[in-house]
């Protein structure tokens, strides 16, 4: 027999604002593993969990000055060190004749940064999580708005974070079991 | 002066739930038979790609002598239509990311499908120079690697400027297409009704779970996107016009090319955006979700690039005579009386002539009206890209080496096979994967929702 542990406990609420509400409570109450799932993108929501604004946009910005800035120099070192043609006396370093791809290498590396490093901080793909073990979770992409307690909270018990989650006015609290941690076999 | 103000009206059909936009949006892709519409669309559309492939193998065993062009009129039908079909691109990149800046939340409904427009008219573009190359096999050549000839790019040309310009383009479009679609893939593998359907979006949807980190740097993305692309998609059409205007043939040389061809290309692509969504609306029923204020301003926004256009045209015109120029002046004339008066005469009608009857609001609400304009600035974009390549080269500073263009039938095979294969991309979209972006649709709602509170 497979033995599972508790992930955690996810309570499902019918609109953004219960939700936003119930984030409150539980981090009022001391909760810390909390964690939020919508079917969009809600305002407010990041700073309700207290998360930090994301160094998305740094990646960001350093990529597209790697493409840029090695882009210009690509073109820099090719016409005048290592290809050098006089096309009609005019300056083997012809910078304004340079910008158009340093400008689309500075995109192209700034976009390709920016999917790559947005797949990998949400660590994606990941094609098992415990909550898709839960049926009602299947909602959390269409029309309900979850909160989840992890199990490894300190103040994380079964039945009161369970009671708590239901005086927070919760539509349902379900058991999230994580079948990936394999405890004990017995026979 | 007496001010009246109209409650502005709704983005959306009253009564849409989060659950019944990604019941009808979903229901398209895993539940619904596709309705005949699809199956004959996608029948020509195939059809056409048939033609295509075969015009293209005849071109690749016999060389580009089987189209119309010679000298001097060496750009035919090939930069005509990739000068078309990327323009056809810009409009996606407006909608989904200058929209997106400006808050304009009508986007929402056909960010989407215009996205999806720009990929595909963007490949369709991409074939065109490829094919017009006289060894293709070689293409690689246009990209810096390092080769045993110990050669690079001239990094002076427009031509290798256009190279990086388009495969940026068509590579960001992607990405911001992509990314947008995540969310929407993950919706779908929650919805699926078989579990192989599950299996597959469950995959492509890389496990997205509707997080709030994940949300956030989603917005974040989403938002460094939208601002790249912007400035990208100006700097694709003019690197086109540069072109252009980096030559020296007369109706060519001018500083006008790239902003009036970046207008162009916005222009032409809302009318086929209109083009294929006032069908494909009806068609699956959506008047809830695409309503009549999106065909309004899509209108609006055609008829303001249209002036553009036109005042772009006058510009030319004007600047030839004022030049002092008489080669300049000798091809103003040329255009309109010359040879291919015809196809000048026609374009001013279709791009300049017709589509002020977007003025009235009743042709911008009336389905059938709008879409014979959109068909109509589709066709006259493509006759202005005609004259601007044909009329020129057919007519340079030498009298002795003037010479006609007449276009084969592989040139028209080859042209028509784009459209099909772009037709039949779009269709195949529109079967695998969900037309209108879900999650903002639901954000729209909430928003919505939220504003007829107060």
């Amino acid at each position: 027999m497979i033995a599972t542990r508790t992930w955690g406990l996810l309570a499902e609420f019918g609109s953004p604002e219960a939700l936003l509400e119930a984030i409150r409570r539980a981090r009022g109450d001391g909760y810390v593993r909390v964690n939020a799932y919508t079917p969009f993108p809600v305002d407010g929501l990041s700073e309700a969990l207290g998360r930090r604004p994301t160094r998305l946009p740094f990646l960001v910005l350093a990529g597209g000055l790697l493409g840029g800035i090695g882009g210009y120099l690509m073109q820099y070192y090719s016409a005048v060190w290592d290809y050098p043609i006089n096309v009609g006396g005019r300056p083997l370093h012809s910078w304004p004749s340079f910008i158009p791809i340093t400008f689309e290498l500075t995109v192209l590396l700034s976009a390709l940064t920016g999917l790559v490093a947005m797949v990998i901080l949400n660590r994606l793909p990941q094609p098992y999580h415990p909550l898709f073990n839960a049926e009602v979770f299947k909602r959390a992409t269409s029309d309900r708005f979850f909160m989840a307690i992890g199990a490894e909270d300190e103040r994380f018990h079964a039945e009161s974070t369970r009671a708590f989650m239901e005086s927070l006015g919760a539509l349902s609290v379900t058991e999230i079991f994580d079948e990936s941690v394999r405890i004990g076999v017995s026979t | 002066m007496e001010k009246t103000t109209h409650a502005p009206e709704p983005l959306l059909v009253p009564g849409q739930t989060y659950d019944s936009v990604s019941e009808k949006i979903g229901a398209v892709v895993i539940r619904e038979p596709s309705p005949l519409f699809w199956w004959a669309t996608m029948g020509v559309g195939f059809s056409l790609v048939m033609v295509l492939m075969m015009s293209v193998a005849w071109l690749f065993i016999r060389g580009v002598g089987v189209w119309g062009i010679n000298i001097p009129v060496a750009w035919g039908f090939a930069i005509i239509n990739f000068v078309w079909w990327i323009g056809i691109g810009h409009a996606g990149t407006l909608i989904s990311a200058i929209l997106l800046l400006m808050r304009q939340h009508w986007r929402n409904s056909i960010n989407r499908f215009a996205e999806a427009m720009t990929l595909f008219a963007v490949a369709c573009a991409g074939m065109f120079p490829l094919m017009h190359l006289g060894r293709p096999q070689v293409f690689y050549w246009l990209f810096p690697y390092p080769d045993t000839m110990s050669l690079w790019p001239q990094w002076r040309s427009p031509l290798v400027w256009d190279v990086f310009a388009v495969s940026t383009y068509f590579t960001v479009s992607l990405i911001f297409w992509y990314v947008g679609l995540i969310p929407d893939l993950a919706t779908m593998r929650d919805r699926a009704n078989a579990h192989w359907k599950r299996v597959a979006f469950g995959i492509v949807s890389l496990g997205w779970r509707g997080e709030a980190g994940h949300w956030q740097r989603y917005q974040a993305v989403y938002l460094l996107l939208a601002a790249l692309a912007t400035p990208l998609v100006a700097s694709v059409h003019s690197v086109v016009g540069l072109d252009f205007a980096v030559s020296i043939v007369p109706g060519w040389h001018s500083t006008i090319f790239p902003p009036y061809f970046v207008a162009g290309a916005i222009y032409s692509g809302f009318a086929m955006v209109l083009t294929l969504v006032i069908p494909v609306r009806a068609a699956y029923r959506l008047h809830g979700l695409i309503t009549q204020r999106h065909m309004d301003a899509m209108g609006l926004v055609m008829l303001a690039m249209g002036l553009i256009v036109g005042y772009g045209y006058l510009c030319e015109t004007f600047f030839a005579f004022y030049s002092g120029n008489r080669y300049e002046q000798y091809l103003q004339i040329q255009r309109a009386m010359g040879p291919y008066a015809w196809a000048f005469w026609a374009l001013i009608a279709f791009n300049i002539v017709i589509p002020q009857a977007l003025w009235w609001r009743a042709a911008r609400r009336n389905m059938l009206a709008l879409f014979l304009i959109a068909i109509s600035v589709n066709i006259g974009m493509w006759l202005e890209r005609f004259v601007i390549i044909v009329v020129s080269l057919a007519r340079d500073y030498i009298p002795s080496s003037w010479e006609m263009y007449r276009p084969t039938i592989w040139d028209w095979g080859t042209f028509l096979g784009t459209i099909g294969f772009f037709t039949a991309c779009m269709f195949l979209f529109i079967r695998f994967v969900p037309m209108i972006s879900m999650h903002e649709m639901r954000e729209l709602i909430h928003r919505e929702g939220r504003e007829s509170e107060e």
